[in-house]
């Protein structure tokens, strides 16, 4: 969807489309060669693409791809659609907390714990956040608020393990 | 060697107890943050370190000296000149500029008002407050207020800074902003910092987080 999407910009050659997704969306793990033809054969294949003027020369770097009316309007729907809002954590940490008090475990050592993981893992972000530029900074800042949201869901459930010990045991 | 330590330190305001056996040190030019539950006991401990309050029991620490024993008037010389502070409220004084206030540590110390307001000036810069200079605390925003304060902290170049919630007033971006001073000028001043937050994103800043629960510090189990 990526490179699809930096195609509904303009047409763009494959060397281009990897150097413009190194550069913004990558993180560290560039995008191999064959995996940039790869899609775009598969993106050609469902007519989401196709390969405009070829230019004189040989190499599929001579290859300019375009988008087509049916590629632009799933960039399209794809970025109107919000991002399920699935709180994956909570739901295993959730499942842990509830198993803890069923079996008569320390249910708050182990949010403490969790607690420890999150702010090490906040502290990376952060400075990862300190020392980058800015589209670090912004998926840094992406991770730092969810785990902090976490972290709010950690404190309350906390404060709330008597209540729930309560629920839980039969 | 710690820069600030307390050891098993009680102490109850009345019949309540807020602080029950909290120990916690804290290394020269290390900064820590302090989080917990509302009510736990965070700001009694911190104004504990920092000689404003003296413990029931226990004893406090700083650069190798025990605090707790010294009298009000030692205390308070320990303060201003070894201590920079940064509060959530109240903490500006009215009738002050806004550069009056930064340079507020260092008039109470003796330096004399020119060159005490010059020091004061690189900060407006450095926070972002350029051209707010000689306004009065009732003129600026929550948020500016906050970053002035801050400002007044560290303009001395203290040993310790001690803060409560420094940005408890501050939208997100501002808050990080501050957080970034703080940060970069502690380091480079070699202040240690004694941070009270609940906000994880700010106690994310610091080298280490501590959590008090019950009057008691919970140091972060290693997971
Ligand atoms: N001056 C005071 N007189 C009486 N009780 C006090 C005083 N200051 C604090 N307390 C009590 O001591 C306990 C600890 O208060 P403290 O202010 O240290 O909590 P805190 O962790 O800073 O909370 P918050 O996150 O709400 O600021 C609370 O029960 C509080 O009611
Ligand atoms: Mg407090």
């Amino acid at each position: 969807m990526t490179l699809l999407g930096l195609l509904e910009r303009e047409p763009s050659h494959g060397y281009d489309l990897k150097r413009d997704y190194d550069t913004f969306f990558s993180r560290g793990k560039p995008l191999p060669f064959g995996q940039v033809y790869a899609t775009l054969g598969r993106l050609a294949r469902d007519g989401k693409i196709v390969i405009g003027e070829v230019e004189p020369g040989v190499g599929p770097e001579r290859k300019r791809y375009v988008i087509t009316e049916r590629g632009a309007t799933e960039v399209e729907s794809w970025l109107t659609d919000p991002v399920e809002a699935e709180p994956s954590l909570q739901t295993v940490l959730f499942t842990k907390v509830v198993l803890a008090l069923m079996l008569d475990r320390p249910a708050e050592e182990y949010l403490d714990r969790q607690r420890a993981a999150h702010l090490r893992r906040m502290k990376e972000l952060t400075e990862i956040r300190r020392g980058g530029d800015l589209v670090d900074t912004m998926l840094a800042d992406h991770g730092l608020f969810h785990l902090e949201a976490d972290l709010h869901w950690i404190d309350t459930t906390v404060a709330r393990l008597d209540a729930l010990r309560k629920v839980v045991r039969r | 060697m710690k820069a600030i330590e307390a050891r098993d330190v009680h102490l109850s305001f009345g019949e309540t107890p807020a602080l029950r056996g909290a120990s916690v040190a804290v290394a020269p030019g290390e900064i820590v943050a302090i989080m917990g539950p509302s009510g736990s006991g965070k700001t009694t401990l911190l104004h504990c370190l920092a000689g404003i309050l003296v413990p029931d029991a226990g004893e406090i620490h700083f650069d190798g000296r025990r605090i707790d024993t010294l009298n009000e008037h030692q205390r308070s010389v320990l303060r201003r000149d070894q201590f920079g502070f940064v509060f959530q409220f109240g903490q500006l004084v009215p009738e002050l500029t806004a550069e009056e206030n930064v340079a507020l540590p260092l008039l109470l110390s003796g330096v004399k008002r020119a060159p005490a307001l010059e020091q004061a000036r690189p900060w407006f810069e450095r926070l972002g407050l350029a051209g707010l200079q000689r306004r009065r605390s009732g003129e600026l925003s929550g948020g500016q207020a906050q970053r002035v304060a801050l400002a007044r902290g560290l303009v001395a170049r203290p040993g310790a800074l001690f803060a409560d919630e420094p940005t408890g007033a501050l939208d997100s971006l501002t808050g990080e902003q501050v957080m970034d001073l703080l940060v970069a000028s502690a380091r480079e001043q070699g202040t240690t910092v004694v941070l009270v937050t609940h906000e994880a994103r700010v106690a994310a800043y610091a080298d280490r987080q501590v959590i008090v629960r019950d009057g008691k510090v919970n140091a972060l189990v290693a997971a």
